[in-house]
């Protein structure tokens, strides 16, 4: 292996007329490519010299053949110079810092002197162009300066003003060059220009270099007929005018024919070189579309760098729709039957394994069922050609197989593969899973891994990819499984845990007391790791009863003390523990839940105490399987009682219908106060504040409260018999304030956190009055969505919630850039053996990872050692 | 008017502490973590802590700094000269 080298420097310099003459093997005159025959023409675009890519002709310049020919340059004698556009803004500030006569810098040395500071800083400070004054006096030579104009994409003139009259005097490229060419040496390194490696009068190009044909190759369409190149169309163009140009100028063609010509040759040189510049429209295809030139192929998404260079294709890559499989365990994903076929893994044959190798072979490369053993797509010879195996030939290929041969083995059940979403954020959106084949044309995965993929089921998308050694294999099974991810990096806590229905299953079951039939605990549990049923908590009437903490604890390791306070807690002043009525206190006793009720605070995503105290002290196989038996007993639990929401569960009585419509009669009839007060000039302005703002603030309290009673008031009717109210508690899904909304009062709509004033001339929308401050004309919703809301009211919704969707929209992509610039510049950093973050170089970064050598995804939510968890697990009591 | 040069940067609270090393210090520095000057971070000339502690190019600055995750962190800069511009 060669060692690594450090780039000392790097130089960029221009190619000089002589740099192109010396690089081409050949002058291109004519602006064919093939004759009749399909044969290159001698100095045409295509000719031989250039290189090959023909198969069976051979290059002129190196004797390869297409393939091996790296080709080579060619060059055009152009008939008169032209601007290169990629240097139009250099070209415009060296016209300008220069002087018209001498080309002289347009500063005395004492200037000089003056602006780049004492002589041991003289390399590190450059002359710029903001140093010269305008249409000054030479100080070398006293000639005076005119402003030089520059209009976009290559014409530069000179301006001057002559009897109260501006006149205009256009300088021609070959007067440019002629300026340039007298620039100094010494005034260019002044300007941080290196003469040696580039002198400003070759950014005037007066030889063009011709590419290499293996970079714009023609292809033959289906019909025969020759398509070339984007670049050879443009090059073609170049030639032909170049010609005309030439003859017109040998004849002695008048003034006005040569400079349209000459501006006819600069427009396709500047395409040719980049087709997307301001001020010039593109060159276009036949058909109308825009050509791809130099520098279309480089920039962008797309481009060289972005499309080919950092970015790549590759193979064993499969990518389909995902669907949910609860049934699955958290680290397996589900895959069709037609992906396993077509997907292969390499094995090598060895006297141990011949014989099952040669029946993979034998079943050929059509596997017929998801449990018929797998078979084989390709055998592999140990001179390295390749067979694939067909019906017909799978057993000639079987009988050749011996040791040294490489089979292509089908995908089978619990090979490692890599599961991935875009957009890939973090380490988690690329996880190895274990796969199962199933029947179907989705990807299945266990509902509780879409967190760390940011995943759904609305029509997502996933790909999937083959680690194809050992060693790949090993490497994702240790450190991208999925049981090594549920802690996240991003917080210390799980980012994998009970989503949705997990957490409403878990909550139903585990909320206050039940009692379960030996039947029924079985079916709670027949999907979990428990085999055995503990002894029953009690007999009724000679039926043996287990508790529903009883059954939930059997998923729970022996050994695990816990005290902590449910997502359902209510934070009350003084805390009542185990008489706690919303059964919100969780204590847990060596592995046994004695009281408090299961919920997202336990198990759910991003939360998951018990999840992340299993981790910590069982490690990721426990955590793991801790995941998959309490989403699948909170699937059965779920089910035993049956969840589900309709329009009817967010109906109100009489009585609170009653109520919420006096609240919100009140509120109306306070806001009417108020302005009054505001009106009559009597409102005390809070500090700080003008008199409207104070009024504003007042209204918007008095309103926001108005649409909190309302909600306590639906609350109070709605118990945890609703569902909605249980999604809310468990923290499942949704909030007491989405409830509040449906069967409440939606309130107050807002822009930019303020009331809704745009619309009409001092009113929001014509059906209020001219400067109507009240809390309908500003886009206070009375009503709920069960009762729908009037025309007005759905207007100012309507208002709200674009902002939202905009807000989203502006965030996602700002913040998209933001991490694309930040991963850009941190990909290369790494943690040295010494603790020190560190570049590639060996630079220093850190001194100490995170100036404490804390793994995040280790450490607790953020801390490097969890005390207080220490501490109650100890002592097995809150402290 | 003349400026006032009774303000220190150094005593202001969310300036952290800057030390010049010692040459011993600064052996020490590298052999620890293996680098030369080369390796460490910089710090410009003219930076207002720099030039208040005299440090002049070339020298090797510690600073110790209140850290929201270890208490107290170490740092160490080579201090160079700002290029222009």
């Amino acid at each position: 292996m060669t060692s690594p080298k450090r780039i000392g420097k790097i130089e960029f310099g221009l190619l000089s007329p002589k740099d192109i003459r010396k690089m081409s093997v050949r002058k291109i005159i004519w602006a064919d490519t093939y004759d009749d025959d399909g044969f290159p023409y001698p100095q045409g675009l295509m000719d031989l010299n250039l290189g090959v890519i023909d198969p069976g002709l051979r290059c002129k310049t190196c004797d390869n053949r297409a393939g091996d020919c790296p080709g080579h340059f060619g060059h055009i004698e152009l008939a008169k110079p032209v601007i290169h556009v990629g240097y139009t803004r250099l070209i415009r500030k060296l016209l300008r810092v220069t002087c018209r006569g001498c080309s002289r810098l347009l500063l005395s040395p004492e200037e000089i002197k003056k602006i780049l500071g004492p002589a041991d800083e003289f390399s590190e400070d450059l002359i710029t162009e903001k140093d010269i004054k305008k249409e000054r006096v030479c100080p070398h030579c006293g000639e005076q300066q005119l402003k030089i104009n520059f209009e976009k994409p290559t014409t530069f003139s000179e301006v001057w003003t002559e009897e109260g009259k501006k006149t205009e005097h256009k300088l021609t490229p070959a007067d440019i060059r002629a300026r340039l060419e007298k620039i100094p040496d010494e005034d260019l390194r002044l300007l941080g220009i290196n003469p040696v490696v580039a002198r400003p009068e070759w950014t005037i190009l007066t030889v063009l270099p011709v590419p290499p044909v293996t970079m714009r190759p023609s292809i033959i369409l289906e019909n025969g007929q020759r398509s070339e190149d984007d670049l050879t169309h443009k090059l073609v163009d170049i030639i032909r005018i170049n010609q005309r140009f030439k003859e017109n100028q040998d004849a002695g063609a008048p003034q006005l024919i040569i400079e349209d010509l000459w501006e006819l040759l600069q427009y396709h040189v500047t395409t040719y070189l980049d087709n997307e510049v301001a001020g010039c429209p593109p060159a276009r295809h036949r058909s109308g579309r825009p050509l791809k030139t130099l520098s279309q192929r480089l920039k962008g998404k797309d481009g060289r760098f972005r499309g080919s260079l950092s970015g790549k294709r590759v193979n064993f890559s499969a990518r389909t729709v995902i669907s949910p499989d609860p049934n699955l365990s958290i680290s397996e994903v589900g895959i069709p039957l037609a992906v396993a076929n077509e997907m292969s893994v390499p094995v090598q044959v060895t006297p141990f394994n011949i014989e099952e190798v040669r029946q993979m072979v034998l079943n050929g490369p059509e596997r017929p069922t998801i449990n018929a053993p797998c078979g084989a797509n390709y055998a592999i010879r140990p001179d390295r050609r390749r067979l694939r195996l067909t019906d017909i030939n799978k057993e000639t290929v079987a009988e050749m197989l011996e040791p040294g041969w490489m089979v292509d083995r089908q995908l089978r059940n619990n090979d490692i593969v890599l599961f991935n979403r875009q957009p890939s954020l973090h380490r988690m959106s690329i996880m190895a899973h274990r796969i199962v084949i199933m029947d179907g044309k989705t990807f299945r995965l266990n509902p509780a891994v879409c967190p760390p993929y940011n995943a759904d089921f609305d029509g997502d998308e996933m790909n999937l990819h083959v680690p194809q050694t050992e060693e790949a294999r090993a490497e994702a099974y240790i450190l991208a499984s999925v049981q090594e991810n549920i802690l996240s990096p991003r917080f210390g806590g799980p980012i994998i845990g009970g989503i949705h229905d997990h957490i409403s299953g878990i909550f139903l079951l585990t909320h206050g007391k039940r009692w379960f039939t030996k039947s029924e605990s079985i079916a709670l549990l027949k999907h979990c790791t428990p085999s055995h049923l503990p002894d029953p908590e009690k007999v009724e009437m000679g039926v043996p009863m287990w508790s529903n903490k009883q059954v939930f604890s059997m998923i729970l390791p022996d050994g695990l003390n816990m005290v902590y306070k449910a997502s359902s807690c209510a934070n009350c002043e003084v805390c009542k523990k185990e008489l706690c009525e919303r059964d919100a206190y969780v204590k847990i006793f060596d592995g046994q839940l004695i009281c408090g009720t299961i919920d997202k605070k336990s198990i759910g995503a991003f939360d998951g105490a018990i999840l992340n105290r299993i981790i910590r002290q069982y490690g990721m196989a426990k955590g793991r399987q801790f995941i998959d038996d309490v989403t699948k007993l909170s699937i059965r639990g779920i089910m035993h009682d049956g969840f589900s929401f309709g329009i009817d569960d967010e109906d109100l009585t009489r009585t609170e219908y009653g109520q919420i419509d006096e609240v919100l009669d009140t509120a109306d009839s306070d806001v009417e106060r108020r302005i009054k007060i505001y009106q009559e000039g009597q409102l005390e302005p809070m500090p700080g504040r003008t008199l409207d703002e104070t009024l504003e603030m007042q209204i918007m309290q008095v309103l926001g409260k108005a649409r909190d009673r309302t909600g306590e008031i639906a609350g109070r009717h709605l118990g945890l018999s609703n569902s909605a109210v249980v999604m809310a508690v468990s923290g499942a899904r949704g909030s007491m304030l989405n409830l509040t909304q449906m069967a409440g009062c939606l309130g107050q709509q807002s822009v930019r956190g303020e009331r809704i004033v745009r619309g009409y001339d001092e009113r929001t929308l014509p059906h209020f009055k001219k400067g109507d401050r009240g809390a309908d004309a500003h886009g206070f919703i009375k009503n709920s969505y069960k009762s729908g809301l009037t025309p007005t009211e759905f207007f100012f919704h309507a208002i709200g919630g674009r902002e939202g969707l905009v807000d989203t929209a502006v965030r996602t992509s700002q913040s998209g850039y933001l991490q694309r610039r930040m991963i850009n510049a941190l990909q290369d950093l790494k943690v040295a053996y010494d603790g020190s973050v560190r570049t590639t170089g060996g630079r220093i970064i850190q001194f100490t990872y995170g100036e404490d050598g804390t793994d995040p995804a280790r450490s607790a939510f953020g801390d490097p050692v969890d005390v207080k968890g220490i501490v109650e697990n100890v002592l097995k009591e809150e402290v | 008017m003349e400026m006032s040069t009774t303000f220190d940067v150094l005593q202001h609270v969310m300036v952290p502490d800057h030390k010049i090393m010692s040459e011993e210090e600064v052996s020490d520095l590298f052999s620890t973590y293996q680098i030369t000057h080369e390796q460490l971070p910089k710090i410009y000339h003219d930076d207002p802590a720099v030039k208040t502690i005299e440090a002049t190019i070339g020298d090797v600055i510690k600073i110790v700094r209140v850290s929201q995750t270890a208490g107290r962190a170490e740092s160490y800069r080579l201090v160079v000269r700002r290029p222009k511009k």
